[in-house]
């Protein structure tokens, strides 16, 4: 089967630009919000999508994604409509790829075989579950491995050079760097410590590095792609579409994507 | 003392399917420092001679075995001819800061000194947790930082009050249902975000490897007290050593002296308002599932979204359970049952009257479970029941419970 997290890399590394990955959390601010976002984030400049499966106790998030978890849990929104919102979305046919993050216990619930089954049937190519580490990860990672889903582990700027090797022995796809010590949320300095945790990573694999957690305006965007393959823009994006009116969402979405990506009118008249 | 340490958790903190290490990554590296760290300090006889000085000269252990004569008395009636047993009470309501607690947080709070880390966080439910985190703190001279559910912060003004006297900074959370829950989510990112300079100082056996064990060691004193005791007064082991059960560390460090021995286990949770109502009684009525870093039984919905939890105790109020409980459901070593708020009130007033003893809330449950453990046992059996608190902090509740205007 064709690959579209190895198909993104390709053609963003041939452009010398990163990744951009949004993140939102499905099945919010209303349940059936995301395909709008979705498109818009596409016609936006967005390479791939991280989607959020709600869960009620987010440990890694902060107040941003928590608030936004609580509202699409009080909708009734967990994993099946979740899949189903990516189904929705692979039906209008877009072809970048679809990350789900979230919490271990809603997939226990759901199944772990049937849930990386349903998964990779409505579209989904890769797994980011920031709870399960490599070493309780395997009820996961041997049937998602089988159904040619990636398994996204994390790594930290505490992580150990012994932690860095055993995730990137058990990874695919990318990893996925957390830029501080910290839960998801906007910052407004970022660490200066990025640069050389990445480079210690990439003395122990050949996978690309996204990288996450609190990156919120196009600056940091444009330095944080200087050294990573993909950066992950969430809680800001949240905030974005939470502020936009209904009415306006979805280009909203877009300028904000576009700004991100330095494609909005200003940065295309200095790129060229 | 001959006890066998049990053989659980594995190296990678696992009792049997449950326990781990479910945490984000960002706190594997801490979780290794812990564990090495706590495995040295384990094999230091400087640091095991300290933690013994200050349980005698500052806690006040050991804690007496107090044999209930009345309230044996007054249960055996029901039984007749037949006799009821000797019950033994395991006096943590009389360590200082009135609850088992003390021993894990002051143990703890030494192993974060030697391990340099100035900055302690901690969660709290009833407050106990928090009041003895922030003693040990104070005793210590480290800074200390409690979260606390802001229901629970209402509901246990006492505490909040006696926390901040002792130098705690109080955190309310008013994330999720503001209970324990949520305040150990946020324990737990506060920890994420300072986990350089910061010890997480857990309440109970629950959390990511190596906190169910580490605690479990720590609390271990009052089952080797309790059972050197017993064996002290009666020649022989009890039939029963009984206890409740929220995250579960009163009742792991009574049972881990037992494990062993042909002792019955008998854990009590919270049935709340009844068990097809609002409840907290994690194993009887709920599934396994991950929640803060460990897989253990859950009170979750179809979805595997967690659900409120609910009791009178607020140190009960929690919708998970240590792992090593969970354990020992499954294998069948311990039994779990459970008590409702109605109950629990009158094992508070039985206790009251019969001994002149006022129980916490959370150890009502225990004592209010026995007349049913009685009524299946004789005149020759004994039971160890463990006082684990007393009821100063839950004179408010009580009182608004029995419909009395203080």
């Amino acid at each position: 089967m064709s690959d579209r997290l190895a198909e993104m890399f390709a053609r963003t590394h041939a452009l010398g630009r990163p990744a951009l990955i949004p993140f939102v959390p499905g099945g919010w601010p209303e349940p059936d919000a995301t395909l709008q976002i979705a498109l818009a984030a596409v016609a936006g400049g967005a390479d791939a999508l991280e989607i959020g499966m709600p869960f009620s106790d987010p440990l890694a998030d902060g107040a941003t994604n928590q608030l936004a978890y609580q509202q699409a849990l009080a909708q009734g929104v967990s994993v099946p409509k979740v899949l189903a919102a990516v189904r929705e979305i692979r039906g209008a046919g877009v072809s970048i790829p679809l990350l789900l993050m979230g919490y271990c216990n809603p997939l226990l619930a759901y199944g772990m075989d049937r849930f990386v089954h349903d998964a990779a049937e409505a579209g989904v190519d890769g797994l980011i579950i920031v709870d399960l580490p490599p070493e309780e990860a395997a009820e996961l990672e041997v049937p998602a491995r089988a159904a040619g889903l990636h398994l996204v582990y994390l790594l930290a700027p505490t992580s150990t050079l012994d932690r860095i090797a055993l995730v990137a022995a058990h990874a695919s796809g990318f990893i996925y760097c957390v830029s501080v010590a910290g839960v998801t949320g906007s910052r407004t300095a970022l660490s200066d410590e990025v640069p050389a945790f990445l480079a210690r990573v990439r003395q122990e694999t050949d996978l690309p590095l996204a990288i996450g957690f609190g990156i919120s305006t196009p600056e940091q965007v444009e330095v944080m792609g200087r050294v990573a393959d993909a950066v992950v823009v969430g809680s800001a994006f949240v905030q974005a579409v939470e502020a936009a009116p209904l009415e306006r969402r979805a280009e909203t979405v877009r300028a904000f994507v576009e700004g991100l990506a330095g494609r909005d009118g200003r940065a295309a008249a200095t790129a060229d | 003392m001959t006890t066998t340490l049990p053989p659980m958790p594995d190296e990678r903190g696992h009792f049997g399917e449950f326990g781990g290490k479910y945490v984000p990554e960002t706190l594997m590296p801490a979780l290794t420092e812990l564990e090495a760290a706590y495995d040295a300090a384990m094999l230091d006889p400087t640091f095991r001679g300290e933690l013994d000085h200050l349980l005698r000269t500052y806690v006040g252990r050991p804690t007496p075995l107090t044999y209930a004569a009345r309230l044996s008395a007054h249960l055996a009636e029901a039984n007749g001819a037949r006799g009821g047993p000797k019950i033994y009470l395991k006096r943590e309501d009389l360590a200082h800061t009135g609850a088992h607690k003390i021993n894990a947080a002051l143990a703890q709070a030494l192993l974060a000194r030697r391990m340099g880390k100035q900055r302690i966080v901690a969660e709290t439910g009833a407050g106990q947790h928090g009041v003895a985190t922030a003693t040990a703190c104070a005793l210590l001279g480290l800074q200390c930082i409690v979260y606390m559910g802001s229901e629970d912060v209402r509901r246990q003004s006492l505490n909040v009050f006696r926390m901040k006297l002792l130098g705690a900074e109080v955190r309310p959370v008013d994330a999720g249902s503001r209970t324990l829950k949520d305040a150990i989510n946020e324990a737990i990112r506060d920890w994420v975000t300072n986990v350089r300079d910061t010890y997480y100082l857990l309440g109970s056996v629950v959390g990511p490897h190596p906190y169910p064990a580490m605690v479990r060691e720590f609390q271990s004193v009052i089952g080797i007290e309790a059972r050197e005791q017993v064996l002290a007064a009666e020649g022989r082991l009890p039939t029963v050593a009984i206890a409740c059960v929220g995250g579960g560390s009163n009742a792991m460090g009574l049972f881990s002296a037992f494990l062993d021995d042909p002792v019955r286990l008998v854990g009590v949770e919270a049935a709340g308002e009844g068990l097809e109502a609002r409840h907290a009684a994690t194993l009887s009525k709920g599934r396994p599932g991950v929640l803060h870093g460990a897989r253990s039984y859950l009170l979750q919905d179809a979805d595997g979204q967690l659900i409120e939890a609910h009791s009178i105790s607020a140190g009960l109020d929690y919708p998970g359970v240590g792992p090593e409980h969970s354990w020992l459901k499954t294998s069948e070593r311990a039994e779990y049952v459970a008590i409702t708020d109605v109950e629990a009130l009158a094992g508070f007033q039985m206790l009251c009257g019969t001994e002149g003893i006022i129980p916490a809330l959370e150890s009502s449950h225990a004592v209010a479970y026995l007349p049913k453990l009685v009524a299946g046992l004789g005149g020759n059996d004994l039971v160890v029941l463990n006082l684990s608190g007393r009821g100063d902090k839950d004179m408010g509740t009580v009182a608004a419970a029995l419909g009395v205007t203080l």
